[in-house]
């Protein structure tokens, strides 16, 4: 029998603001446990929320980032679960009225292009943490609250590489909207999967396991993987799939089942009455819109046909936000772009792979970066002493001063290598004599004399030049 | 000093030149609440040292002009959150509560330099019609202390018919300010929903709560109403509309001619007992000597509803507020509970009353997959149909008038094991909640020498109308001077 997969993707994204979504209280992380809270925050007795406007005009421009309908009309939802990290024992969220909806966003997997679908998008409040050890229950609010943007797919998603690939696209568009900064790693972007497969040609889905809050994506690659598989087993052997929540166990590969969901949970969804439904007018719609930063695709049209990058070149450095305004910075100091295309495709994403960072968190700067390439093109260093200018300004430093200080300096100035170029040549009559006897060879001979005087400082252009010159004289 | 009949803007000009003292005006308070209080049983905490401190301060300070309550003793209702003093909201949860935080309504009165002689009793979170639900004791009404003063708010109530205060503030979610206002003979105002801050108000049903005062006269309502309303910047759900200064249109040329008001049928048929009917008709002829047209040929067709509509909705909102008290951060936690599951599970049974339980789980129920169509849907459809009755009646009429009670006081445990017959009471008042309009209970006569309030329902905002016509009833009436005989009468 041939199966056919659904995946559906629940990814939540934290957005960046100043404030909480309902209380003033500063959005911080690894502050002392609690102190960023307030009184909303513990849900004191007699607090109300206050909705943060910047949220659901983020929420907005990530409705338009991944081309979804903005809702003009939209109510918040409790969803309402006891939970030592969830103080008031209910989520504020929408549930009715998403604030936006019917998306879609194109991936390629193989060489074929494919829309996947946007079911919704919520705003909702993060919950705390808990910490646990060996006598004690530790509860730290400072994330209650924290605004989050669950963005849920269609069951469009039919295969693990899909869901990769679904996933990446998702996170470079939001990341390029800045609203948050999608890092897996950080749990700024979490991913919940759910997965079922049925004989292909069957109208009816089959049972969905579920996968909560895998950190990486290529974890999410192995999860998807093993449960395709799994459940192909389970039903060959003639088995069913129990609808239930799996735990992805990294160090085996495997995912395990956590518990088995005996119907769904009850959470008693009604509307928010302390949050007055909103209104969204197209004007505000409008006004996001224009405010929206350019987006991956545009981006890589202006770096093909202004810049004449490659295609593969424009994709490679629009793959994150950090990097393509890296590039960005360092063409508007006045960097020709296909050298600094090259410099980041190659040696800083080696450096970058190598090293395990990202590129913010190097000392290397757009204006060193520039500098650097300007530094190449009228000659002060050559190419061979700009890899270790290189590691200069991998290091924050200042590519003409460190140049300088490290002997990188060409030596350029003809005044000043025409008296070694005449040395050479006068210790060399051999050669001479070679060279006019049609022995091209003696020349590089000639110049390695040279260079080895001027201990590699010389420009070889110019000692070519000076070279020939005194040669034809000869 | 009994301030049965005090005058507020008199009051004021008293302390400004001088004839009585902040301090010997806060100690009158407190000679007054000890000769009243083993009887009534009004407050759950006194707050009397701190309010001495504060009237010889106020009283060194000097009491400004523009400070109409500087240095004047009033009473905050125990749901009302106050930074420093207890607030129990009448519940074993919360005994030993004491807020970091004031209401919005209280920062205002503070900003006014008054004097917060303490919280009075309640049923517990607001639930009730009587404050017998109070986990702590019954508040007694002062005109027959074998009766109930009714609820919530029955504490704040019972303290002003004591002459304790002039005014106490309550809320309202379902008629807890107008039904003991109307059993105790004192003035009672709901304000429009929105239009004073919920901010510090703990939680019972959100789309319906709203703080308002109890007072021994209109016009003293109108002051201290004003005081408290407003945008606030804490309460999305308050309404930036423009604050009126009622009081300033309360004076000789006050009058209610041309008034056009509305009696429905269902506010006097069979439900209501003859004794109260009585005092209503009376109430309505004499607005109809004043000047007023009455026209009883009006229906209110969905006012049967409103109770068991609102009784869903106002407790589904409950069972969701009152989930924060788990025994994780504050409040009360079972000393015997060993897990999470028994810290909430036995923290909530030993801490919650059985009315309050009754509700959550009404609450719940009704929020549940599979019956939230059938009850809280259906109940908020209710609601709709509510509002469309008033909005219809409105439309060409001023105000709506009728009883606000079915019946006078209630003798205590008389009722308390029957919650139908209880929730009953609110048929006349719980629909205003669920339109969220401004009204007023207005003392209008007695029933077998039990005061009988009139239900006065205006438009959306317009406090105003309410205050008018109730004013010049007040003045054309001797109804609101009968003081209950209690101890220390002079």
């Amino acid at each position: 029998m041939n199966f056919e997969t659904t995946i559906g993707l629940e990814v939540h994204v934290e957005l960046k603001t100043h404030s909480k979504i309902y209380s003033p209280t500063p959005v911080e992380f690894g502050d002392e446990p609690n102190a960023n809270t307030n009184v909303i925050d513990w849900a004191y007795p007699g607090t109300l929320p206050t909705l943060n406007k910047g949220v659901v005009r983020d929420g907005i421009m990530a409705g338009l980032a991944l081309h979804a309908q903005i809702s003009k009309h939209m109510h918040f939802d409790r969803k309402n679960y006891f939970y030592p990290d969830n103080p008031k024992a209910y989520q504020v969220t929408q549930s009715e009225t998403p604030i936006a909806h019917d998306g879609w966003i194109e991936i390629e997997v193989n060489g074929k292009k494919k829309k996947i679908g946007i079911k919704e998008m919520h705003i909702e409040e993060d919950a705390g943490k808990n910490t646990h050890t060996s006598n004690y229950s530790y509860v730290d609010l400072n994330r209650q609250g924290t605004p989050l943007i669950e963005i849920v797919s269609k069951p469009d998603i039919a295969s693990p590489e899909e869901a990769v690939a679904y996933l990446e696209a998702l996170r470079q568009r939001i990341q390029f909207t800045g609203i948050s900064d999608v890092k897996m790693e950080e749990g700024s972007m979490r991913v919940d999967t759910n997965i079922s497969i049925r004989p292909i040609g069957s109208d009816k889905y089959g049972t969905k396991t579920e996968m909560k809050n895998i950190n990486s994506f290529n974890f999410v690659k192995k999860a998807l993987n093993f449960e395709q598989q799994r459940h192909e087993k389970v039903i060959m052997a003639g088995g069913t799939i129990a609808q239930e929540t799996r735990r992805f166990d990294e160090a085996t590969g495997e995912t395990i089942s956590m518990r088995t969901k005996e119907g769904s949970d009850d959470y008693r969804y009604f509307p928010e009455p302390d949050i007055p439904p909103l209104e969204v007018s197209d004007e505000w719609i409008q006004e996001i819109e224009d405010a929206m930063p350019e987006m991956p695709g545009e981006r890589r049209a202006r770096y093909t046909n202004d810049l004449g990058l490659s295609e593969y070149d424009a994709m490679v450095l629009t793959q994150t936000k950090e990097m393509s305004d890296f590039f960005e910075a360092t063409i508007a100091l006045g960097a020709d772009p296909k050298k600094a295309a090259n410099y980041l495709m190659n040696d800083v994403n080696s450096y970058l792979n190598d090293k395990q960072v990202d590129l913010q968190d190097t000392k290397l700067t757009p204006a060193n970066l520039a500098g650097m390439i300007k530094l190449i093109d009228d000659g002060t260093i050559s190419s061979k002493m700009a890899k270790k200018v290189f590691k200069g300004i991998l290091d924050g430093q200042e590519p003409a001063a460190y140049a300088e200080k490290n002997g990188l300096v060409q030596l350029s100035d003809p005044a000043k290598l025409q008296p070694i170029v005449d040395e050479v040549l006068a210790n060399n009559q051999q050669s001479i004599e070679d060279y006019k006897n049609g022995k091209d060879r003696a020349v590089g001979f000639l110049v390695g004399q040279i260079m080895k005087q001027t201990r590699g400082k010389a420009n070889p252009g110019v000692v070519n030049k000076l070279l020939m010159k005194a040669l034809n004289e000869k | 000093m009994k301030f049965n009949e005090t005058d507020l803007t008199q009051l004021h000009e008293d302390l400004q030149t001088q004839k009585i003292s902040a301090k010997e005006l806060t100690k009158a308070a407190f000679d007054r609440i000890k000769e009243t209080d083993d009887d009534v049983k009004a407050f759950i905490t006194l707050n009397e040292d701190e309010a001495l401190k504060r009237a010889e301060a106020i009283d060194n300070e000097g009491i400004a002009a523009d400070k109409l309550l500087a240095g004047v003793p009033l009473a905050v209702k125990d749901n009302i959150v106050t930074k420093g003093l207890k607030t129990t909201a009448a519940s074993k949860m919360l005994e030993n509560f004491t807020p970091i935080y004031d209401a919005t309504v209280i920062e205002k009165l503070n900003a006014q330099d008054f004097i917060n002689v303490g919280k009075t009793n309640l049923d517990e979170f607001a639930m009730g019609g009587s404050t017998e639900n109070s986990a702590f004791f019954t508040t007694h009404n002062p005109w027959d202390l074998t009766r109930v003063p009714g609820g919530s708010s029955g504490g704040s109530a019972a303290a002003v018919a004591a002459g304790d205060v002039i005014g106490a503030l309550g809320t309202d979610t379902g008629g807890s300010i107008r039904m003991p206002s109307s059993y105790n003979n004192v003035v009672g105002l709901k304000p429009t929903y929105g239009r004073v801050s919920r901010w510090g108000a703990i939680a019972f049903g959100s789309s319906f709560d709203q703080i308002g005062w109890i007072t021994n006269s209109v016009k003293n309502n109108a002051l201290l109403t004003e005081i408290i309303s407003g945008q606030d910047d804490h309460d999305m759900t308050s309404s930036d509309r423009q604050v009126p200064n009622w009081a300033a249109n309360l004076n000789e040329n006050t009058n209610v001619k041309g008034l056009r008001i509305a009696v429905p049928k269902e506010y006097l048929d069979e439900g209501i007992q003859p004794g109260v009917r009585a005092v209503i008709n009376n109430a309505l002829k004499h607005f109809e000597e004043l000047g007023a047209i009455i026209d009883t040929d009006v229906s209110m067709p969905h006012t049967k509803y409103g109770v068991p509509a609102y009784y869903i909705l106002a407790s589904s909102e409950a069972s969701s507020n009152l989930q924060r008290y788990d025994g994780i951060r504050y409040g009360f936690r079972a000393p015997d509970a060993k897990t999470l599951e028994e810290v909430y599970v036995k923290s909530r049974t030993q801490g919650f009353g059985d009315e309050v339980k009754r509700r959550i789980m009404l609450g719940t129920f009704s929020l549940s997959a599979g019956f939230y169509d059938a009850y809280f849907n259906k109940a908020a459809k209710i609601r709709t149909l509510i509002a469309q009755d008033f909005a219809n009646v409105l439309k060409d009429h001023d105000l709506i008038m009728g009883p606000t009670g079915a019946n006078p006081a209630f003798e205590i445990g008389s009722e308390i094991a029957d919650p139908k017959t209880m929730y009953m009471n609110d048929i006349l008042t719980v629909p205003v909640n669920m339109a969220g309009l401004p009204a007023m209970s207005l003392p209008a006569g007695f029933d077998n020498g039990l005061p009988v309030g009139l239900h006065i329902i205006g438009k959306a905002f317009d406090e105003q109308t309410i205050y008018n016509a109730g004013y010049v009833f007040e003045q054309t009436t001797d109804f609101h001077k009968q003081m209950p005989k209690l101890g220390g009468q002079d």
